[in-house]
């Protein structure tokens, strides 16, 4: 795993249980999740529904529901679950003992689109 | 340049002819509406449900203001046409108000008869037909204990079972020997008559209204046989007639309704009706259905569309709206001698089917009980099908017809049948969708295909289409779950929680076999508020169970930023604390600055890594959280009372600062206000808080159940009591017994309602043993609950929720 292609975020204990945290990458924030069994997963932090701040939500299972208007997103596939699915955009992410890495690809992808 | 179309009238008929016009081309037509009722297209099947508390207005609107304004509509509301000048074209209401029309769509509706007996138009005599009709019922149920119905018909048996769940004492009072004797023979209608009994409903046939009794109010009603019944409210539901007077006095032809062709178009080629108060072949329609069928061929019409099918005398059905009690009629179902009936009746079941048969065809029939096979019905009588092959069986439904078992009953009709007869669905076009979008519950059917949308009681039959395509995938929500992860309502669930002993939510999910493994945002939080409230002290609350506003001691923004309301205890500040304020909205930049509703400030747009260190500030000057995001305790509103006031009565604001000191902090079911004013003129508004005291010169009210949010309420008086400390005592008890009892946002008054005013003054006013248990039971758990969150913040608890986890260089990325 060479430096360049993964970007250390924090330690694992950083982020609560089914609890968020937000990673900044210029003007973009990323909401990194942790699960109840220590699933880690990165989505763009903006509900394809109005835009709330989905690492402020309640995480259940391997899902997030939305702070402002309960639209519950599958933190997995980065679907929202009804009725017509939207997508949030995601990260790679990977766990070395307890450290959290983000994908640096990912992370270009979503700042230079976000940019643009 | 578009046409212009006037529509006089906007209940849901013409609603759905817009709506029609609007997706086939937007550019159409320039419309303009005229509704005599002040207000936009509402659901008026719902009016029953509205009465007896199920719904409310706003879940019931059918188009919002939004809806009109996108669409360029002009609404008048509350502007009655009075007239219509067919030469110039043009509709007047009033002196001021006209315009003109190149179409016109009139919608009248129907107007309620009113029995000319003495007295009908004292007040407190209503009609049973629009909101204004159902506020004013609602009304009279805030004062009144005993209402009258005249009519043991469908409106009449609706308006009787919204009231009783009100509250009140209510008679009916019907002039034939049984009740809705149009549908059912006698031994159906006596069924009938015990299950509305059984709801505590008086009934009485075979009663003639003589006159109405009382002064400038109804008082009561006098019957024939010289029976006096004593009455706060009237209500005449004996029929409705269609309303064609503004049609009639421009000439056009009327019979009972304004005559239309089967295009919709009356006799002016430029004036279309349609709804109640247009007829077609003699017939006149009140059921949504052929309405809805009308909307859309007058749709069709208008757009100059001549492809789609013509209108057609319909098969009518109906079905009574009282929760409980299932009644369903279709086609054609009076005896005569060239009909034959099958009938199965079964008292003890309390079911009830006839079929009415000529010609070996089924023409009509009437459900008791179980209407499950009401739409095979149906279809049977619009098909016209020879019924020979499976008459012997066909009063168990489609099932037995082809020899199949009854749960496949479903599964045997036809794509084409009608499931859906408010909104025209059928049954291939659910299952379709179904497969097509992966469709797994009701709501996303009724997003989808509009099925089940409207009046709601074909919701079974989209459930079952549900199970039979999905198998066993589809998992139906049991009636009052707390959500979708259990079977259990709130009740069970609170229950459970206690006598199992059950201490902490992963407990609960494992002990009554949660069906998620986590639960969701739904049933988290409402555990944890019941595990806190039945264990305070033992329960470690659960941060990540709790909404974001309760998590992080704010209100979240649609931006994503928060606000912030420290407490003014009373509604009373100072000038170190106006200070205070001043120099964090300087020193932070926020943007807004506003007073609230609870006497106190809100400052907006406060960013999430700002608010420890605006409340570090803010707790300098002594301010403490409001807790203005929470269920909890919000604020204590006051009058300033004896202190200033020539006309107080105690010291309000004194005690206001009382109750709130000791009650800050406490969590609740849902939010809770309260008030204190110093006399009766009721400046601080108590009666229409969560918890509200009305001084007077003896001492002080104390009133509950009040509201002002979405539902607008007045309090209850719960009691009278003559010391502050007494005040205190029961204020104390009566939100420890709403904490203990309370379903999770469910409002003080909503929990009044459903528990009843008189249980609660039995625990808290008449026993005053368990009013000491449950004031010793607040303290308890104040012992725990009482602290600033803002200051065990500002001094590092989970410091790191306000603070990015990192912030990554873009330089470094690009």
């Amino acid at each position: 795993m060479g430096a360049s292609e993964w970007r250390l975020i924090g330690n694992l204990a950083d982020i609560p249980r089914s609890g968020a945290r937000r990673v900044r990458i210029g003007e973009v924030e990323v909401g990194v999740f942790r699960t109840a069994n220590d699933q880690l997963f990165a989505l763009e932090d903006v509900c394809p529904h109005l835009g709330g701040p989905l690492s402020e939500g309640i995480v259940h299972g391997n899902s997030v529901t939305c702070p402002l208007h309960n639209l519950v997103i599958d933190l997995e596939s980065g679907q929202s679950v009804d009725p017509e699915p939207k997508c949030v955009r995601s990260c790679m992410i990977r766990l070395e003992g307890d450290q959290i890495y983000l994908s640096d690809a990912d992370l270009r992808e979503l700042a230079t689109k976000q940019l643009s | 340049m578009k046409q212009k179309l006037v529509v006089i009238g906007n209940g849901m008929t013409p609603g759905r002819a817009l709506e029609r016009i609007f997706d086939a081309d937007p550019d159409a037509y320039d419309v303009t509406i005229f509704n005599a009722e002040p207000r936009v297209n509402y659901d008026r099947i719902m009016l029953s449900p509205l009465l007896s508390g199920e719904k409310t207005y706003e879940e019931i609107i059918i188009h919002g203001d939004g809806w009109y304004i996108d669409r360029g509509i002009m609404l008048y509301k509350g502007f009655k046409v009075d007239r219509i000048d067919r030469r110039a074209r043009i509709v007047y209401s009033g002196d001021d108000e006209s315009a003109k029309y190149d179409k016109l769509l009139i919608a009248t509706g129907s107007n309620p008869i009113v029995i000319p007996v003495p007295g009908h138009d004292k007040q407190g005599v209503v009609t049973y037909r629009d909101y204004d009709d159902v506020e004013a019922m609602l009304w009279a149920t805030q004062r009144g204990q005993s209402a009258v119905v005249i009519g043991g018909g469908l409106l009449g048996l609706e308006a009787a079972a919204g009231l009783a769940m009100q509250g009140m004492k209510v008679t009916v009072v019907h002039l034939m020997p049984t009740l809705m004797e149009r549908q059912l023979d006698p031994a159906a209608g006596h069924l009938l008559q015990k299950a509305v009994e059984d709801r505590g409903i008086t009934v009485l046939t075979e009663a003639n209204t003589k006159e109405i009794l009382g002064g400038p109010s109804v008082e009561g009603v006098l019957l024939d046989d010289g029976t006096e019944l004593a009455a706060d409210l009237v209500v005449m539901a004996v029929g409705i007639r269609p309303s064609v007077n503004v049609a009639q006095e421009a000439g056009l032809e009327i019979n009972r309704g304004v005559v239309v062709d089967n295009r919709m178009r009356t006799s002016d080629p430029n004036i279309l009706a349609v709804g109640e108060c247009a007829e077609f072949e003699n017939d006149v329609y009140g059921l949504v259905a052929p309405l809805y069928q009308m909307a859309n061929v007058a749709a069709e019409t208008l757009l100059g569309d001549r492809t789609g099918k013509p209108f057609e005398k319909q098969v009518l059905a109906t079905q009574l709206k009282v929760t409980g009690i299932d009644l369903y009629s279709a086609g054609d179902f009076e005896g005569g001698d060239d009909r034959e009936e099958i009938v199965l009746r079964d008292a003890r079941r309390s079911i009830y089917r006839r079929l009415v048969i000529a010609e070996n065809k089924l023409i009509g029939t009437v459900l008791y009980g179980d209407t499950a096979n009401n739409s095979w019905y149906l279809q049977l009588i619009r098909s016209g099908d020879d019924i020979s092959d499976f008459r012997d069986t066909m009063m168990f439904g489609p099932g037995y017809a082809d020899g199949q078992s009854a749960d496949v009953a479903v599964a045997s009709l036809p794509d084409e049948v009608e499931i859906c007869g408010c909104n025209g669905v059928c049954k291939g076009t659910i299952v379709s969708a179904i497969n097509e979008h992966d469709l797994s519950t009701v709501d996303e059917v009724r997003t989808y295909t509009k099925a089940s949308s409207s009046c709601g009681t074909c919701t079974g039959l989209v459930e079952q289409l549900l199970t039979l395509t999905l198998g066993d995938d589809y998992k139906p929500k049991a009636a009052g779950a707390v959500c979708a992860c259990t079977d259990l309502g709130h009740d069970d669930v609170r229950r459970l929680i206690e006598v199992q002993r059950l201490q902490s939510i992963p407990d609960v999910m494992q002990s009554l076999h949660w069906k998620s493994s986590e639960g969701c945002a739904k049933c988290r939080p409402a555990l944890n508020y019941y595990l806190l409230s039945t264990w305070p002290g033992i329960y470690k609350d659960d941060q990540q169970s709790r909404f974001i506003n309760e998590r992080v001691h704010a209100n979240i923004q649609k931006d994503g930023t928060y606000s912030v309301v420290p407490r003014m205890w009373g509604g009373v500040t100072s000038a170190d604390e106006l200070r205070a304020i001043a120099d964090v909205v300087d020193k932070f930049e926020i943007p807004t600055v506003k007073l609230t509703g609870g006497q106190r400030i809100d400052m907006l747009g406060v960013r999430k890594e700002d608010l420890p260190a605006v409340w570090a500030d803010l707790g300098d000057a002594g301010l403490v959280s409001g807790h203005a995001y929470g269920k909890a305790l919000r604020t204590v509103k006051t009058c300033v009372g004896t202190e200033w006031c020539r006309f107080g009565t105690q010291d309000s604001t004194g005690l206001g600062v009382r109750i709130e000191k000791f009650m800050w902090s406490c969590w609740t079911p849902a939010k809770v206000k309260m008030a204190v004013s110093g006399c009766p003129r009721n400046c601080a508004e108590a009666t229409c808080k969560d918890v509200g005291v009305v001084c007077v010169e003896s001492g002080y009210e104390v009133h509950i159940g009040g509201g002002s949010g979405l539902t607008v309420r007045q309090t209850e008086l719960l009691s009278k009591v003559a010391s502050e400390d007494e005040v205190m005592e029961i204020v104390a008890a009566v939100v420890q017994l709403y904490r203990l009892q309370g379903h999770y946002l469910e409002r003080m008054y909503k929990w009044l309602v459903r528990v009843g005013i008189e249980s609660i003054k039995e625990a808290v006013v008449d026993d005053s043993k368990r009013r000491k248990e449950l004031y010793d039971g607040f303290v308890h758990s104040q012992s725990f609950s009482q602290r600033n969150p803002w200051s065990e913040r500002v001094n590092g608890v989970d410091a790191h929720e306000f603070q990015p986890l990192a912030e990554l260089d873009l330089v470094e990325v690009v």
